[in-house]
């Protein structure tokens, strides 16, 4: 007995020491936080001392954060707890958070004078404190987007490692993240930045390789084609990668390993929601009505994109043809010549995979723009669909660039989970989406009979998708929105689901019976 | 959806997953009106998920499969009440509160209940089992502000709730029966190393200890139990976990024929007319070779439901349960079966290869036929397997070496995850060559 006691004893000591180290790093970190929050009043005058003191203390006080929460554990699901912590359960620490993270993107996006930006001059406040980092990377004074994409590369590196530790035991898991946090630091921070700093005098263009269009929406805009073409080799370069990484890699890539290639290996949205966002992912809707609300939304803003950016390669076209080697009718007609393929390869070949209303909205809709086109060719008007191509690609930056994919998409983290602009709104991943669907080995399959539909799988998915109702009936996942993240199958408690690239044969198996009754079913 | 000319009134009582499944499939095949009776809940949740909203993993309301509308939407009527009595002679129930219902056909799927082997103190404030949803409502209520629990019982309830205890902090003493955790399903090598991971998890495991009775403090609430070494164990809850048996009760004087359960024919049909029984609470008179007259398990019961869904819909179907299949997880290691593996096997029956990783928790074992070497069946912790291999190699009755030749293909953990499919092979070439000239 006395032992027993000195082992309680020493056990309420060790958990009493865990909460007293949860408390000193959270405030180590949020003290690195607040010099940050600081520099916005006061203008710092050792930016280097300043900037540097609270990037080490937020890293410090976060990893010893997450080693003493995940670190000391033995490898397992470390979800204990999630529906009852403020932060991840839409309590009060979670609308605080949502909160300063809205407030922050309507700051970067159409007020970046309150974090010290100045057009006209030297900047001050906190875009000011970055100035030592970014003259180091760029050579150029900081501005808001490179803080911006400062904190947000340290977001998801730092998150990142949380990550792993939590999924620890979990290689998918691993390599995956390891992945993302590689993407985000090299391809869409260091490279474009030290870019920058070599070629000062190239007009800009984005210098984010994996940043392919329409998640970059203005990649095919008059001025950026103009800057690319314009920009020597690199920008050559830049145009033509990005093209063949949409038409051709892309395609490839997502016919063997589905969309997760790039929404939850590379992309860094993704990279965001899958690491900072993680905490997150359970507060998406499994609703069907959602589930229906998010088809119409993700394939609204295709269609907008599209248009928008056919019509700024028309006024491209127009004012430029001595940039270009085709003329604005040819591509017109290339236009609705690959519209047309496109609607005919779904229509004659994949005519199962289409739900009844993704038929009528593809068939009106491809209908109407050909159409359209066509009037638009032989008008021989300068503004395509009749509308001011400027108006629209203003009104797409400010709707879906800014207010969707920044405020909402982040911001509202706490609010509808980690993925709600990928899931609602991202154009990429509707393609990569009809794509999955239609022309990919990638689906997640079901282990038979195993499935005892406890929710695990639907609650912790970040897309909404409600897995549990395809594995209770034994049937592959073979979902458009699906991302590939993975986590379904490491939640699981019974082993019933595996990511797999496999024949395209029964992939998608709809079964009445699980698998384990051997009774013999009329017909 | 079938229209048929004669539709029947079929009254379901209980909505779990045998009941639900059987209504499933119903709707699926027919246009009879359907009536789901439990007064446990509202809707279909998934039991074996309580768990996890104790933990904090879910909201009770993942634990739904449907939601609310898929009800009415597939014209199934939903009744939250309780049946007191059953009148077959009149074909009617008789709720708690007076109210009738009469039917046509009337399936009972009412499930299990807890075990209580008459303890001194087994009423005691705070000692409960953990079934129904309100056990849940119980647990929360009892023991949020305490600092020591004991879990009496060692199955898969009783870990579950171990870990339930643990995973918000209390200190968990569990007592144990057997020598070995699980030992009664679990081969000595596995149930060792599933005694190692409850340990491992800072859990007072005491194995070979019985609970002797349970003391209360004046305020009628447990505050400690006496344990079969005589030791006492102060604690503020109690959670008994030693099996459950058939909920029957309220069907004693009904003049259905009771064992520990309903007894049923291989047609699920009970000795009375237009009376069916399905899941926990059913006792296969004639149960399929190799195979208990009572499975409380999940699996068996999706699957009467939808074998009784057939013969309700003109399609008279015995109940024919394929190869033998299950799944569980002990704290951090998750375990599956396929077929049959023993835990002390006869050796002129079964013969096994057993492989373990030297580090981690990962084990198989495989069993076969030591004349045949026809496989017979698989046990693995901490390795996902597949279904389908297994349920085709188990029917087919595949060779060992077919197997373990096959084995790299039945491998389900996610990708990049180390395969031991080398060493396992290996581990069977040696086992082979003595097994043959045994």
């Amino acid at each position: 007995m006395g032992n027993k006691k000195i082992n309680r004893n020493t056990t309420l000591k060790a958990i009493q020491m865990n909460v007293i180290k949860k408390h000193s790093s959270m405030g180590i970190g949020l003290l690195g936080l607040a010099l940050l929050l600081v520099a916005l009043i006061i203008s710092f005058d050792h930016k280097v001392i300043w900037l540097s003191s609270s990037f080490l203390l937020m890293t410090t006080g976060g990893l010893f954060y997450f080693q003493t929460v995940y670190g000391q554990r033995l490898p397992g699901i470390k979800n204990d707890g999630v529906w009852f912590s403020s932060l991840s359960a839409r309590g009060i620490s979670g609308w605080l958070l949502g909160m300063g993270l809205t407030a922050f993107y309507v700051a970067i996006y159409w007020f970046p004078e309150v974090l010290g930006f100045n057009t006209q001059g030297q900047s001050s406040g906190l875009v000011a404190l970055f100035d030592p980092l970014s003259y180091l990377l760029n050579g150029q004074a900081a501005t808001q987007w490179f803080l911006y994409g400062t904190l947000y590369t340290f977001a998801i590196l730092l998150f990142g490692v949380k990550f792993i530790w939590k999924y620890w035991g979990n290689r998918y898991q691993l390599f995956r993240t390891l992945s993302v946090l590689f993407f985000q630091l090299c391809f869409a921070f260091l490279i474009p930045e030290i870019l920058a700093k070599l070629n000062p005098s190239t007009p800009y263009f984005a210098k984010d390789l994996k940043n392919m269009w329409p998640l970059n929406y203005y990649f095919l805009d008059e001025w950026h084609l103009t800057n690319m073409i314009t920009g020597g080799n690199l920008g050559l370069f830049f145009l033509l990668f990005g093209l063949g990484l949409l038409f051709i890699g892309s395609p490839i890539l997502t016919y063997f390993y589905g969309k997760r290639w790039y929404c939850s290996w590379v992309c860094g949205c993704g990279g965001l929601a899958e690491t900072a966002g993680d905490a997150f992912r359970q507060l998406s809707s499994k609703k069907v009505s959602v589930w229906k609300l998010e088809r119409w939304m993700i394939h609204a803003v295709l269609v907008f994109i599209s248009i928008t950016t056919i019509a700024a390669l028309w006024s491209f076209l127009t004012q430029n043809p001595e940039l270009s080697l085709l003329s604005r009718e040819q591509f017109i007609g290339g236009v609705v010549i690959f519209l047309l393929l496109v609607m005919a390869v779904l229509f004659f070949w994949k005519k199962d995979g289409l739900e009844k209303d993704a038929k009528y909205t593809l068939i009106s809709l491809g209908s109407i723009i050909v159409l359209s086109l066509c009037v638009q060719g032989f008008s021989g008007q300068n503004n395509i669909l009749f509308l001011n191509s400027y108006s629209f690609q203003k009104w797409y930056g400010f709707g879906v660039g800014a207010a969707f994919s920044g405020v909402l998409g982040v911001g509202f983290y706490p609010f509808l989970g980690s993925r709600v602009w990928c899931r609602f709104g991202c154009p990429m991943a509707a393609i990569l989406g009809l794509q999955q669907r239609l022309f990919s080995k990638f689906r997640i399959t079901t282990n038979g009979g195993q499935c005892i539909s406890c929710g695990n799988c639907s609650a912790y998915c970040e897309m909404g998708i409600d897995v549990r109702a395809y594995a209770q009936r034994g049937e592959n996942i073979v979902r458009s929105s699906c991302v590939g993240c993975g986590i379904c199958s490491a939640v699981c408690p019974r082993g019933v689901l595996k990511l797999e690239n496999d024949n395209l044969e029964n992939r998608i198996n709809t079964t009445t019976y699980p698998l384990g009754n051997a009774m013999k079913v009329r017909a | 959806m079938r229209t048929e000319v004669n539709n029947k009134a079929i009254v379901i009582i209980g909505n779990g997953i045998s009941g639900i499944t059987t209504a499933r499939h119903l709707r699926k095949n027919s246009s009879h009106s359907i009536t789901i009776i439990s007064e446990e809940s509202p809707y279909f949740f998934s039991r074996t998920a309580l768990m996890y909203v104790y933990m904090g993993h879910l909201q009770f309301e993942h634990t739904q499969p449907y939601e609310p509308h898929f009800w009415e939407h597939n014209n199934i009527d939903l009744v939250q009440k309780r049946v007191n009595q059953l009148d077959a002679q009149n074909q009617t129930l008789v709720f708690e509160d007076g109210t009738r219902l009469s039917y046509d056909t009337l399936v009972l799927a009412t499930g299990s209940m807890p075990n209580r082997l008459g303890w001194a103190g087994q009423n005691l404030e705070a000692v409960q089992g953990l079934y129904h949803k309100k056990d849940l409502e119980d647990l929360e209520k009892w023991t949020n502000s305490i600092n020591t629990a004991v879990v009496v019982g060692g199955g898969l309830i009783g870990i579950e709730l171990a870990e339930m205890l643990h995973s918000r902090g209390k200190k968990v003493h569990f007592l144990v029966r057997e020598s070995s955790f699980w030992n009664t399903v679990l081969p000595p090598e596995e149930s060792k190393l599933i005694n190692q991971h409850i340990r491992a998890h800072g859990i007072d495991l005491r194995l070979s200890t019985e609970l002797e009775s349970i003391e209360g403090g004046p305020s009628g609430r447990v505050c400690g139990v006496v344990s079969s070494q005589k030791e006492t164990l102060t604690c503020e809850w109690v959670g008994l976990a030693v099996g459950v048996s058939p909920n029957i009760h309220f069907l004693k004087d009904s003049g259905l024929a009771l064992g520990k359960g309903i007894q049923v024919n291989r047609y699920l049909e009970t000795n009375l007319p237009n009376i069916y029984a399905v899941g926990d609470c059913a006792e296969q008179l004639e149960p399929s070779a190799g195979r208990q007259s009572i499975e409380a398990v999940w699996y068996t019961g999706r699957m009467m439901g939808e074998t009784l869904a057939q013969t309700l819909t003109g399609n008279k179907t015995a109940y024919q349960p394929g190869p033998w299949f299950n799944s569980a997880k002990f704290f951090d290691i998750e375990y599956q079966t396929y077929g049959l593996v023993s835990p002390t096997p006869d050796p002129e029956k079964e013969a096994q290869l057993y492989w373990q990783h030297p580090k981690k928790n990962c084990a198989l074992r495989l069993s076969f036929d030591p004349h045949t070497l026809d496989f017979m069946g698989a046990l693995s912790l901490g390795i996902r397997l597949r279904h389908e291999s297994f349920d085709s190699w188990l029917q087919k009755k595949s060779s060992m070496n077919h197997v373990v030749q096959e084995l790299g293909e039945s491998f389900f953990d996610p990708e990049f995850t180390p395969s031991y499919l080398a060493e396992i092979q290996k581990e069977w070439e040696i086992k082979r060559s003595t097994a043959i000239l045994h």
